[in-house]
């Protein structure tokens, strides 16, 4: 069997011609297998969608109970058929519930990874690599000028901001989904225990990680009657990156604009944006994680979906791995 | 390196002007000799050493990484500085372990100042592998020459005032004479010392200047007392020449010399003249005046091509004389000082200097009249000037007034906003408008321009609404917005004159527009077309 009779790309996304299923797909789809909860990735409107619990669950917080008309439930380690093709399913460390497919029939098996990253996140299982004949990885931080630094020293950084400008609020951009709670539980390592405010986007998504065991200390709604400024002078508080664009954001007391994302390792981006304190903080593997994840799995063949797609099917050809790019449209890498 | 890198970040980043100045008087403040002196030079531009060519930072990035991945990521990234510093290959570990911590600004600077010019390359490259990305950016925009962190020499002077506690026009005078690391300069601010004597040749002289004025507060004052002359629209300079030194400075007492070779070439006299920078051309005995745009072929300049000096030439119009040989006139009447300046200026190359003109006027009315109907579109108002006025540095009230002729008018589109910074970043406050083109049943908007104040914040709220409720569609932080001949927003915007420009597609450019009036009563197909902006052309 050739690779590309297994899985191909299409319009519509990752088709599977003998399992007849979908993988993330882009556009509604009889049946789909969804990596993770982002909303790129997991889009409503399937008649059918396997995933993890936590991304069934997500799905329905963001979605609605009724995002799609059918849904199965998959575990980490569980192997399931579908159509004849064997599926399952391994952690992926992106966020809570991510999983990578492999998807297997007739002696050939391919990883879709979706979006994952390799270090460690107190929000959600660890990437675990499987062996397999081709690797689909991601590329949003696909080339050699993203490493990402430590991420204690981020938190130390937005923690000394803090120490340094007591009249101001911090206002930490962090996706909603994730991030958010990666950026909290990674506040708490750091010994800091105060309350947190939160945009009310991101309140649902807080209690879920909760209920999964994901413990964030005590969090409180970022909303204030107008006559009491002055309460968030030195606090942290956490919205979504649009929120503080919006008139949101003008209820705070000399704003500090930060935004948690792999995209501040590049000043420009940083300025542009209006970002004062960049926190360099992601949610993907950066170019040596990429590379090295390459080089542990040693797959005959990389398939690139999304990112920089170019630089690392480059650095494939440099090290003598067949790879290609998969060209599908669809997955915003802007969106961290 | 470490502090003076975090420095540079943080500048970079840092909108308000407040926070710019308190960033840099903290590193003053923290920052040991002489690497305070090398890094303040570093961002004024002062520093003067071994240049390396970005060229050569490229070739020895392109020994350590597939030139392929590069040319992705410098594509991505848009600066070989910030390139380079994030690609380059370090091994893991703390910088610190690799010796980064020994490595400062002055042993940077003392060791290219040694290095012969084949052994730079091999130093910066020693010096990449030991820093961390943020220390090799700083290392490459210091040894590349442009920094490009937001800050202006004045801002740096300024700092340096506010660090020492003295007043800005004492650093500006000092500023020529001393050079990096500046130690004499630290060691009055420290107050450890008395301030340094200027010893350098042809010295710049701290700048008076003028406040605004209007009719109504000219009521206050004699006509008599005052004498008026053009406001001209170069650029302020002062030029001197003393013994074997000749220098041209602008206002703020940077030395500009490099950049009018021609001017410099005729400064055959012995004295400081005050003056405008102007382009012109001899003309029947006179000067004939260049615009402004002209003008701007001949700045920010290091190399002026003789084509260019010759098609550009440069000369000043005189307004005062401050040095005549080795007489210092500055404690004289602006009336003697003028006469002073009327016998000077007629011993110097006429090609190169002219006097500024006197007015005749008997009323403040008849001022008022003639700032609205200069002779010349080079004049952009007039300058009022008390006889008995001292030449005094700073901006006293009373002795100098200018009254800049009224603004240029044109009603135009609110076409894009684009979010503030800072204290504006919840708000879309930059706003670019257009006037229509084409044909009349027709129009399209093209834009002409960009304003970002002029409102009040009560009026940047209901822009800042407007924008939000009709947006058609968002670029990052920019939305344009619906503007169409029966829907759109009118704004008024006032600004000082109008140049030919190919980069911008209507081919005008305004200069100094502002908001001046949010015209909410007026549908958009009324707003003026593009014919009566050229019309306006200098």
């Amino acid at each position: 069997m050739r690779f590309e009779d297994l899985l191909r790309p299409t319009p519509k996304g990752l088709y599977c011609p003998p399992g007849d299923f979908y993988i993330d797909p882009v556009r509604p789809v009889e049946r789909a297998l969804v990596t993770h909860g982002h909303a790129d990735h997991a889009r409503p409107g399937h008649a059918h969608v396997t995933a993890t619990r936590e991304t069934l669950d997500i799905m329905a917080i963001r979605y609605g109970d009724d995002f799609s008309a059918a849904s199965q439930e998959a575990a980490y380690g569980e192997a399931m058929t579908v159509n004849g093709v064997s599926v399952s399913w391994h952690p992926a460390g992106h966020v809570l519930g991510a999983a990578q497919i492999a998807v297997e029939k007739d002696g050939v098996r391919i990883v879709a990874s979706g979006d994952y990253k390799r270090r460690r996140d107190p929000t959600c299982t660890t990437f675990e690599p499987v062996a397999c004949d081709v690797f689909i990885t991601e590329a949003t931080f696909g080339l050699p000028v993203f490493r990402h630094p430590d991420d204690r020293e981020e938190i130390a950084r937005l923690l000394k901001s803090v120490g340094q400008f007591p009249q101001s609020a911090h206002l930490v951009g962090a996706y909603a989904l994730g991030k958010a709670q990666r950026v909290i539980a990674l506040l708490r390592e750091a010994g800091y225990d105060k309350p947190i405010y939160i945009h009310g986007a991101m309140q649902k998504l807080c209690d879920y990680y909760e209920s999964r065991g994901v413990a964030l200390g005590p969090l409180a709604p970022a909303t204030v009657d107008r006559a009491a400024k002055d309460q968030f002078e030195g606090a942290i508080v956490i919205g979504p990156p649009s929120a503080f664009a919006d008139r949101w954001a003008r209820r705070f007391p000399d704003p500090i604009a930060c935004f948690a994302s792999g995209w501040m390792r590049v000043r420009q981006r940083a300025k542009q944006r209006g970002v004062e304190l960049p926190l360099i903080l992601s949610d993907h593997c950066d170019w040596d994680e990429l590379t090295e994840t390459i080089l542990e799995i040693r797959p005959q063949e990389v398939w690139v979906t999304h990112g920089r797609e170019e630089a690392l099917v480059r650095w494939c050809e440099l090290n003598q791995i067949r790879a290609k790019p998969l060209h599908i449209v669809g997955y915003e890498d802007e969106a961290e | 390196m470490k502090p003076f890198a975090e420095l540079l970040d943080r500048l970079v980043l840092t909108p308000s002007r407040n926070a710019k100045l308190k960033l840099l008087v903290d590193y003053c403040a923290a920052t040991p000799d002489p690497d305070r002196g090398y890094a303040i030079a570093a961002i004024t531009r002062d520093l003067d050493i071994l240049s390396v060519k970005p060229a050569m930072i490229r070739r020895l990035v392109e020994e350590r990484v597939d030139p392929v991945l590069f040319g992705y990521s410098y594509d991505f990234v848009g600066d070989l500085a910030e390139t380079v510093s994030l690609i380059w290959p370090t091994p893991h570990g703390r910088a610190e372990d690799r010796g980064a911590d020994d490595l400062t600004i002055s042993t940077i600077v003392e060791a290219l100042h040694s290095a012969s010019r084949s052994d730079g390359p091999k130093l910066v490259e020693g010096w990449l592998d030991i820093l961390d990305s943020q220390g090799r950016y700083a290392l490459l925009k210091l040894i590349t020459g442009g920094m490009r962190v937001g800050v202006s020499s004045r801002l740096v002077k300024q700092a340096l005032a506010d660090f020492g506690g003295k007043d800005v026009t004492e650093i500006e005078e000092l500023w020529h004479g001393l050079t990096p690391p500046y130690l004499p300069l630290f060691a009055w601010l420290d107050g450890r010392t008395e301030k340094p004597v200027n010893l350098a040749a042809a010295p710049f002289r701290p700048v008076m200047l003028a406040t605004p004025t209007d009719a109504e507060e000219l009521t206050r004052y004699d006509p008599k007392d005052y004498l008026a002359e053009w406001k001209w629209d170069g650029i302020r300079v002062q030029v001197t020449a003393e013994g074997n030194a000749r220098r041209i400075y602008s206002r703020t007492g940077d030395d500009i010399s490099g950049a009018f070779p021609d001017l410099l070439e005729a400064m055959d006299f012995e004295g400081s003249i005050d003056g405008e920078l102007l382009v012109g051309w001899p003309e029947g005995g006179a000067i004939r005046t260049g615009r402004f745009s002209d003008l701007q072929q001949r700045l920010n300049r290091k190399a002026v091509p003789a084509k260019l000096q010759a098609k550009y030439p440069a000369f000043v119009r005189a307004y005062d004389l401050l040095q005549s040989g080795d007489r210092d006139l500055r404690s004289l009447a602006f009336e003697d000082r003028r006469r002073h300046l009327e016998d000077f200026v007629a011993g110097v190359p006429a090609d190169r200097f002219d006097l500024s003109p006197l007015l005749a006027f008997s009323s403040w009315e008849d001022v008022a009249e003639r700032r609205n109907d200069p002779p010349d579109p080079v004049i952009e108002g007039l300058m009022l000037k008390r006889r008995d006025g001292a030449y005094v540095p700073g901006r006293p009230k009373g002795p100098w007034f200018k009254w800049k002729r009224d603004p240029r008018l044109v009603d135009a589109v609110l076409m894009y906003a684009q979010r503030g910074h800072g204290k504006r970043s919840s708000f879309y406050s930059d706003y670019t408008f257009g006037v229509w083109t084409g044909p009349m049943d027709d129009p399209q908007l093209v834009p002409v321009g960009k304003a970002y104040f002029g409102f009040t914040d009560e009026e940047l709220k209901q822009i800042d609404k407007y924008v939000r409720d009709n947006t058609v569609e968002r670029f990052g932080p920019v939305r344009s917005v619906r503007a169409e001949p029966d829907h759109g927003l009118v704004v008024e915007v006032a600004f000082e004159g109008l140049n030919r420009s190919a980069r911008h597609k209507s081919g005008v450019a305004m200069r100094f527009p502002r908001i001046s009036r949010l015209r909410w009563d007026k549908p958009p197909f009324e707003a003026d077309r593009l014919e009566t902006l050229e019309a306006m052309l200098d």
